[in-house]
């Protein structure tokens, strides 16, 4: 049987349920999702943005999923542990797909700011959803932003009103529970009216050994001169498959940036979308990975610059160690008109040991003439000579590596805007190479 | 050696004058400089003309009749029709690929005749001497400025000249044949030397390979072969001329380059296409295979008719390209100058299987008008220690796109693998696209694989000095487009750069203004 039929029956299937446990724009969408999910099927290796990761295996083992909304019980302050020390944030959770609304923090947010439940959001401000949900997302080219278009029935939904500035960041952590092997479809809608500022941070976990497929669709739209951060931290483990797509709509003079580290994982499939359809935008991608074992990491990005005056930056370091395996795909595309773009791409590889791999596929496609655009990709190992000096000096082989490893990492980090957040990163990222980090930096299973 | 190639350039520099005065009368002040480069501009296809030779052209269409025909014709053995046989059946199951960056309009396969033979009302036997070649053709060689004739023997180029499918002359061959190297047409070689055929062709891109490469294995009319013996140097430089002549005749050359061990051999091959209104479909296939310690040097300058400035007709041009780097120590090295064309699609490959192999290609890829490239290369490292280099410069003006495509990829076993990349592309006007499509594949922790790439316009700065000093704009552009390809330019060698030079010029005539 082909992997998408399971997934076409259970949705004629379980459609009623699916629809009674959401609501809103989330239910009016789904039909047009699946129309074309059935007409999609999962990408094989043959399409060419997903010719590193092998979709269709991916969802071939039986998930559970939970359309009836049951509640886990969890405790998240379990998982609280794995908060980032010394980051004041107002903290959030997200069950599986479900935000979680029995331990709201304490603080207050700015006048207007929302961070709810998107099924919530969904009734409570219809107008606001119905606007942006779905006028992101690729619905009718990508099969996978289309089966969480058809199956999303909850998530997480940020609005941030005009000229509002919201300084303390908004951390929201993703926790996978259950006692069997789940599939969790997460949807995010974050909206910054003009002049809007924010910084936003997720941070995926699981708490439990079982297996579990998740699939999130992000989408972002910042208004004229919004300004937003938006971080990625997966620390999950072995068993654990994501598939994310971000999509973000950019008008004039705004700012995002979009950091998507991954620690430690199972199979990770991240895709970033970014529409420059103002003038004078600004994106940032930034990406770090760290894998081992057999882990699998493949980024896809596409850059979009529809407007003048853009301006894009991407950097993005995998370290693979053992027998892991690493795609990076970064497609820049310049419209016709869309003069005066800058663009700068690089994509910089350590392969650890014979068995890690290592794909790269920086792609430039441009349409106008007066741009400045480059992209640069390296694959390499560590450097003799730098290893053979700190061996004089009488630092030992495995902790000189370490070291080089780390100073790799480090460009990234560097780039962080969070001071709190680096640090943690920086401790998180050696105690990673050290080998000491199990499954994630200190959730309660983990100890 | 050099003075003889110098006299070449200086008799085709005399023939360029001669028809710049003719069409550069009615301009009297016109910068003198710059003549050139306006003839050229005003002047249509300087190569759109259609000999009237004696074309023995078969039926259009493609079926197994059509196969059997062709290889019944050139009184082909058994083995070589079973080979045409399995690769027509082979590509009777494929479909047309479409990933390239390319706007292809339909092939109707069957609406092109699939065979056409200049020769044919000669004697059977062949020309033996120049007085026996049909007139008409001479002179279109003449046009071409071929050095086929004898007294051209001076410039030490061995000439193996394909019009349409069947080799009409072949020089020199008995100087190189002292040696024991072999410069034949490759119909002549599956009947003269078929163990070393059987042996190699299809070894390198086997039918199976692509769907253009199974449709040529099945119909290829004609293509050169040269076989260097071991420990053979080449003592000149070998070329061929293609040119696509008989009217909705594909063209399906297949060449076949195998040097032995310690063996050398420079290749060039250099194209020019008639004027015509329908697209004409060229899938050739060119296999090189490189022994240890041998080197190859092949060089490409490709001017096919590219379309009139609609973009209305031109050639596509859909090649396979490969070369084996079998022996330890072996070298390869391509380079292409791609002008021409309404479509080129092709990837000039490497697969460096020998240890300490080491493999460069080199590519300067001009579009303009409406004219398509997707080109690049491919480097497959699997012996240890193996080099490769990519350089590759495309420039794209008028409404035109230019792609580069290539993959490095090192396999687990290729230690010690080191590729440098580097893939410019020059933006001439706003309504162009380019390109680049980099894969990287790395298997192995010893490897070091590079690539960067920059896409750009020419810069107000460069252009805003040349002015200064007295350049105009349009001289100024050519200078730096020069400057830009020197890098891929000064590989070819000299004539052919002088060429190249030229080439570039006028292809990016009327661009800037």
């Amino acid at each position: 049987m082909k992997s998408e039929q399971q997934y076409i029956d259970i949705f004629t299937d379980c459609r009623g349920m699916i629809d009674q446990h959401s609501g809103g724009a989330l239910n009016t969408l789904r039909d047009e999702a699946f129309a074309s999910f059935a007409r999609l099927g999962f990408p094989t290796g043959k399409v060419e943005r997903y010719k590193y990761t092998d979709v269709p295996a991916a969802f071939e083992p039986d998930y559970g999923l939970n359309f009836k909304r049951l509640e886990f019980p969890v405790n998240p302050y379990e998982a609280f542990r794995c908060d980032v020390p010394n980051l004041s944030t107002s903290l959030y959770f997200v069950v599986n797909d479900s935000f979680y609304d029995k331990a709201l923090p304490a603080v207050t947010l700015p006048e207007g700011v929302i961070v709810c439940s998107l099924k919530e959001a969904a009734t409570k401000h219809a107008d606001k959803v119905t606007d942006y949900y779905g006028k992101a997302a690729n619905v009718s080219g990508d099969a996978l932003t289309a089966l969480n278009t058809m199956f999303a029935q909850d998530g997480l939904f940020v609005y941030v009103p005009r000229k509002v500035v919201v300084e303390r960041p908004i951390q929201v952590v993703n926790i996978s529970r259950s006692d069997v092997d789940l599939m969790v479809n997460r949807r995010v809608l974050v909206v910054m009216e003009e002049g809007a500022q924010a910084r936003l941070l997720f941070c995926d976990h699981t708490v439990d050994e079982h297996r579990f497929l998740t699939t999130q669709v992000v989408e972002v739209f910042a208004k004229e001169n919004a300004h937003l951060e938006l971080y990625e931290l997966e620390e999950t483990h072995v068993k654990n498959t994501r598939f994310s797509n971000v999509y973000i709509h950019q008008e004039r003079d705004s700012v995002v940036s979009h950091y998507g580290i991954t620690l430690h994982n199972g199979t990770t499939r991240n895709l970033t979308d970014v529409v420059m359809k103002g003038e004078n935008a600004t994106t940032n991608l930034y990406g770090l990975v760290i894998a081992d074992k057999q882990q699998k990491v493949d980024n896809n990005t596409l850059i979009d610059h529809a407007a003048e005056y853009s301006m894009s930056n991407q950097l993005y370091k995998y370290v693979l160690d053992e027998k892991s395996q690493g795609a990076f795909a970064g497609r820049i595309l310049v419209r016709q008109g869309a003069q005066h773009t800058v663009s700068n791409e690089r994509n910089a590889n350590l392969c650890a040991t014979k068995e890690a791999r290592m794909f790269t596929q920086p792609m430039l496609e441009i349409y106008a003439d007066d741009v400045k655009c480059s992209h640069g990709a390296t694959v390499g190992q560590m450097d003799e000579q730098a290893l053979f000096y700190m061996r004089q000096r009488g630092i030992s082989l495995d902790e000189a590596r370490m070291l080089l490893k780390f100073a790799f990492a480090g460009e990234v980090v560097e780039a962080i805007g969070l001071e709190a957040l680096r640090d943690r990163l920086r401790h998180l990222i050696e105690k990673r190479f050290r080998g000491e980090l199990g499954r994630c930096s200190g959730c309660a299973v983990c100890g | 050696m050099l003075h003889s190639s110098l006299w070449i350039y200086k008799n085709r520099m005399n023939n360029r004058e001669e028809r710049q005065n003719n069409t550069n009368g009615k301009k009297p002040n016109s910068d003198k400089k710059n003549k050139f480069v306006r003839e050229v501009a005003e002047k249509k296809y300087e190569y759109g003309f259609t000999t009237d030779v004696q074309t023995e052209i078969i039926d259009k269409g493609l079926n197994e009749e059509v196969v059997r025909l062709i290889s019944a014709k050139k009184e082909e053995p058994e083995w070589m029709l079973e080979f045409r046989l399995k690769a027509f059946r082979y590509w009777l199951t494929q479909e047309q690929p479409d990933w390239a960056h390319l706007k292809m309009p339909e092939i109707d396969y069957q609406a092109i005749s699939y065979y056409a033979d200049p020769t044919k009302g000669m004697k059977k036997d062949g020309p033996k001497s120049l007085d026996e070649i049909d007139p008409e053709l001479m002179k279109t060689f003449d046009k071409l400025g071929i050095p086929l004739e004898e007294r051209l023997a001076l410039s030490g180029t061995a000439v193996d000249a394909v019009m349409d499918s069947v080799s009409v002359k072949t020089t020199f061959k008995e100087k190189l044949s002292e040696r024991g190297i072999i410069f034949c047409s490759i119909s002549e070689a599956v009947r003269e030397y078929p163990d070393l055929v059987r042996r190699y062709l299809g070894s390198v891109v086997p039918y199976r390979d692509n769907y253009f490469a199974a449709l040529n294995s099945a119909v290829f009319s004609d293509g050169s072969f040269v076989y260097i013996p071991k420990g053979v140097r080449c003592p000149m430089e070998l070329s061929t001329y293609f040119r696509i002549n008989a009217r909705n005749t594909g063209q399906f050359e297949r060449t076949l380059i195998v040097c032995d061990d310690g063996g050398y051999v420079s290749y060039l091959e250099g194209c020019t296409a008639p004027m015509r209104d329908e697209n004409q479909l060229h899938a050739a296939i060119v296999e090189i295979v490189v022994n240890e310690n041998a080197e190859v040097k092949y060089s490409t300058v490709q001017n096919w008719y590219p379309g009139d400035a609609e973009g209305k007709g031109g050639v596509l041009n859909l090649v396979t390209k490969r070369g084996h780097l079998r022996g330890a120590n072996s070298k390869l090295s391509w380079t292409q100058v791609e002008t021409g064309s309404a479509i080129t699609w092709k990837y000039p490959s490497c697969v460096l299987s020998g240890d300490n192999s080491q493999a460069e290609f080199y590519s300067v890829a001009v579009t303009n008008n409406y004219q398509q490239a997707d080109t690049g290369t491919k480097m497959i490292h699997l012996g240890r220690n193996t080099k490769s280099t990519i350089i590759s410069k495309g420039i794209s003006a008028g409404k035109s796109q230019n792609s580069y495509r290539g993959l490095v990829r090192v396999a687990p076993n290729a230690d010690g693998a080191r590729n440098y990349s580097s893939c410019d592309s020059l933006l001439l006007g706003s309504e162009c696209g380019a390109h680049t499509f980099p894969y990287m594949d790395v298997h192995n922790d010893t490897a070091i694989v590079e690539h960067e790439a920059t896409t750009s316009k020419i810069s107000e700065e460069q252009l805003f000095y040349c002015n200064q000093r007295g350049i105009p704009t349009e001289e100024a552009v050519g200078l730096i487009v020069n400057g830009y390809a020197k890098e891929v330019i000064n590989k070819l060698p000299m004539e052919f750069a002088v060429e190249a030079q030229k080439l570039l010029s006028v292809s990016l005539e009327g661009t800037v203004g």
